[in-house]
């Protein structure tokens, strides 16, 4: 903190010391990661030191962290204040005008100097500061005007409707913005980040809820996933038989690893129910007379529409029975609408059992287990159910899952699946319906997103693939929302009960 | 001379081979307010838990209303009537007050007359209608306590057990609480108490027991016991020096 006594030669000369710290440290780490490269060479492999790419390494963190010093962490009037206060409701006072005008100024001279170089790339991050300045400046412009407007409903509306009447809001992003992406593949995209926000609400049951900490969440995913495949395709069973029952299915083996675990917490909690993920996938993968190993179960059929096939053949087929023209996206949007009403189903059982006494003892026992046992709450009875209700909707997700692929195999449920799952979950904020879809929409849809982000080659040069760096941003993001919003990106649990009923709940 | 509502007979309690109380007796009437007072470490915390069935007792029998209780689970234990505010008030932190006193009110089963026992403890403890929409975590210390009482009250308790309600409390808190268990005893409410403010305890106690290295070494009245030699020179004559010199 900056400490106002302080003359500005002492403050200079702690930051420099701060500063070289720092770049100790940063040589010493990337000395070896990146300073040294091995090579494959005749002799062997042999080592070709990098002292470019050291010194620039070495040279960013230690003026970043002095630029840092001097004008953020031991600032008198730190210059991340203003955009801080964009977000708030104080006013601004000349200081703050100054900065973010001179802000403003100096990215759009580099958009112009962009402009006259033709540097796309750079062209778009002068564009960041503005954007961001403007969109605060917008936000707190709304707030002031409407300080009483029920935000979060408002959002949580519009999210739905775009959700559902997301075949035409698709089709018209991809014509607004031309970005040459076939519609099938928005299909595919949001079926799969509506797939990942039903796994974290359901595993929000488990472990915002109940405060069950479940790191092995993906084998209910894949008991689901099997049942479905197997009874689809053995007993030829429909689409609306065989779902019902691999949730079913997974909901009792939630109860299974529900009973040996009773007696445990947190971490020794999480290590069993690791254990538990890994050896359901073990036995998928060597019980090979029932689950054919890891060549994984093929030919799972997709749903019908109540009966009726989308299929481009026959006569009592969905296009036929509705006279319209045949097209493979018709299935597709069908596939996106089931996993939608499940995906809300799952958001609305959570909403409704946490008014009910089982949803309030589920809190009440995360808060704390002998508080509640003397309350005549059967914690027993608590856990297991869940557990068993986070694994239903688990379960049917893997129903889901099996008949959208059509081919399931051991490979789909690793344990990296349980850590992503739970990551939503933790991100989101714990306990928070709507935190969870953010994070899972962030999570799945922004590293998809990577995969389109050409204007970074023009930045990074030729050959840098985005993609590659999922786990980093993974990683950093991981940090970066642990730093400044270390319960989730949505904290506040909301009370399922207020005296004043004026006040909304939030789900 | 009336059948005990609650009857401790001879029990023995242990956490792994550790005995803790040792062939502890007790009993305590419709109506009374019974203290158990001793230092730290006596035992006075896990005879409340072995009450409510965990650590469950070793030997001997403890009987509530003319039932064995014994071998009950601690929740069924709670759901005979049997309400606790537990040592360290283990309120939910990150639930309102208004929930933590439904979560009390699970017991009563009685949504109906959810509203009539809110009010009752609202009279007690005006402040906790205040704080209603509130996280429990959010209380002061003293709102905690009270905030423990009144979600055990909210389950129509027949024996109310109090741990240590006065632990770590202002002196004005304190007065306010032993009043609230005052006016509860006098509405016929029986109130078993554990504390180590014996002076206050005692003086409030109709009956008491004293506690040493889990054996009860004497039980009296409260007058009686606060007369006592032993209990004076043990647990009182520091006490009641510091809180004359508090109340000053």
């Amino acid at each position: 903190m900056a400490e106002p006594g302080k003359s500005f030669g002492l403050r200079f000369k702690a930051a420099l010391a701060d500063s070289f710290l720092g770049g100790i440290i940063a040589f010493a780490l990337f000395s070896f990661v990146l300073g040294l490269r091995t090579v494959d060479s005749v002799t062997g492999l042999t080592l070709q030191p990098r002292p470019m790419l050291l010194a620039v390494a070495v040279g960013t963190v230690f003026f970043g962290r002095l630029l840092l010093n001097l004008f953020v962490w031991q600032a008198d009037h730190p210059l991340t204040t203003p955009f801080a206060k964009l977000f708030s409701a104080e006013p601004f006072d000349r200081r703050d005008i100054t900065v973010l005008g001179a802000a403003a100024l100096l990215s759009a001279l580099g958009f112009v100097t962009a402009v006259i170089l033709n540097a796309p790339a750079y062209q778009l991050i002068a564009v960041v500061l503005p954007v961001f300045i403007g969109l605060g400046l917008l936000r707190r412009q709304i707030v002031q005007t409407f300080p009483d407007l029920p935000y979060a409903r408002i959002f949580i509306t519009c999210a739905i409707l775009f959700a559902l009447f997301f075949p035409l809001t698709s089709f018209g992003l991809e014509k607004a913005f031309n970005l040459g992406l076939p519609l099938r593949y928005w299909f595919d995209l949001s079926i799969l980040v509506l797939t990942y926000v039903m796994l974290g609400w359901g595993l929000n049951i488990v472990v915002g809820l109940a405060g069950l900490l479940d790191l092995g969440y993906v084998a209910f995913y894949a008991v689901g996933a099997y049942t479905f495949a197997l009874l689809a395709t053995y007993f030829g069973l429909s689409f609306w038989v065989c779902l019902p029952i691999a949730g079913l299915a997974a909901a009792v083996w939630g109860v299974v690893l529900g009973f040996p675990v009773l007696r445990l917490r947190g971490d020794y909690l999480a290590i069993v129910t690791l254990a538990f993920g890994e050896i359901v996938r073990i036995v998928l993968l060597n019980w090979t007379e029932v689950t054919n190993g890891p060549n994984g179960i093929s030919g799972i059929p997709k749903p019908t529409f109540f009966g009726l096939p989308f299929s481009p053949f026959g006569d009592n087929t969905f296009s036929a029975f509705f006279g319209i023209k045949y097209d493979p996206l018709q299935g597709i949007i069908f596939l996106y609408y089931v996993i939608l009403v499940l995906a809300l189903l799952t958001n609305l059982v959570t909403l409704r059992m946490r008014r009910l006494p089982i949803g309030r003892a589920w809190e009440a026992m995360r808060e704390d287990e002998i508080a509640c046992r003397s309350l005549g709450i059967n914690t027993t009875v608590t856990k297991l159910t869940a557990f068993a209700t986070g694994a239903l909707f688990g379960g049917l997700a893997g129903g889901f899952f099996a008949t959208r692929q059509g081919f399931i195999s051991p490979e789909s449920f690793t344990f990296i699946e349980s850590a992503i799952i739970l990551a939503i979950v933790v991100l989101g904020g714990m306990g928070s319906q709507l935190g969870v879809a953010i994070a899972a929409v962030v999570m799945v849809g922004g590293f998809e997103a990577l995969r389109h982000t050409d204007g970074l080659q023009s930045f990074f040069g030729e050959g840098f693939d985005p993609a590659l760096y999922r786990m980093l941003l993974f990683g950093i993001a991981m940090v970066g929302i642990m730093v400044w919003r270390p319960r989730g990106i949505i904290a506040s649990r909301s009370p399922t009960i207020l005296l004043d009923d004026a006040k909304e709940d939030l789900p | 001379m009336s059948e005990a509502l609650l009857k401790v007979d001879d029990v023995t309690a242990r956490y792994g081979r550790l005995a803790v109380l040792h062939g502890v007796s007790l009993d305590i009437k419709q109506g009374e307010i019974v203290a158990l007072i001793g230092a730290n470490g006596a035992g006075k915390t896990t005879l409340m838990m072995t009450i409510c069935g965990r650590p469950r007792a070793s030997q001997g029998h403890i009987v509530f209303n003319g039932q064995d209780i014994t071998q009950l689970p601690t929740h069924e234990i709670a759901r005979l009537r049997i309400a606790q505010s537990p040592e360290g008030r283990r309120i939910f932190p990150r639930m309102t007050v208004m929930e933590n006193l439904q979560m009390g009110a699970i017991i009563a089963d009685d949504p109906e007359g959810f509203d009539k026992d809110l009010e009752r403890v609202g009279a007690l403890f005006p402040v906790l209608k205040a704080r209603a929409d509130q996280r429990g975590g959010t209380l002061s210390g003293g709102e905690q306590q009270m905030l423990a009482i009144a979600r055990a009250l909210m389950g129509r308790p027949k024996l109310l057990l109090l741990d240590e309600p006065s632990l770590g409390l202002a002196p004005l808190v304190v007065k306010q609480i032993f009043e609230a268990i005052k006016e509860l005893n006098s509405q016929g409410l029986t109130v078993f108490l554990v504390e180590q403010n014996a002076y206050h305890t005692l003086k409030l106690a109709d009956r008491g027991y004293v506690m040493v290295n889990g054996k009860i070494t004497m039980s009296g009245t409260g007058q009686e016991l606060l007369e006592r030699k032993e209990v004076r020179a043990a647990y009182l004559e520091g006490g009641a020096a510091l809180e004359q010199g508090g109340q000053k």
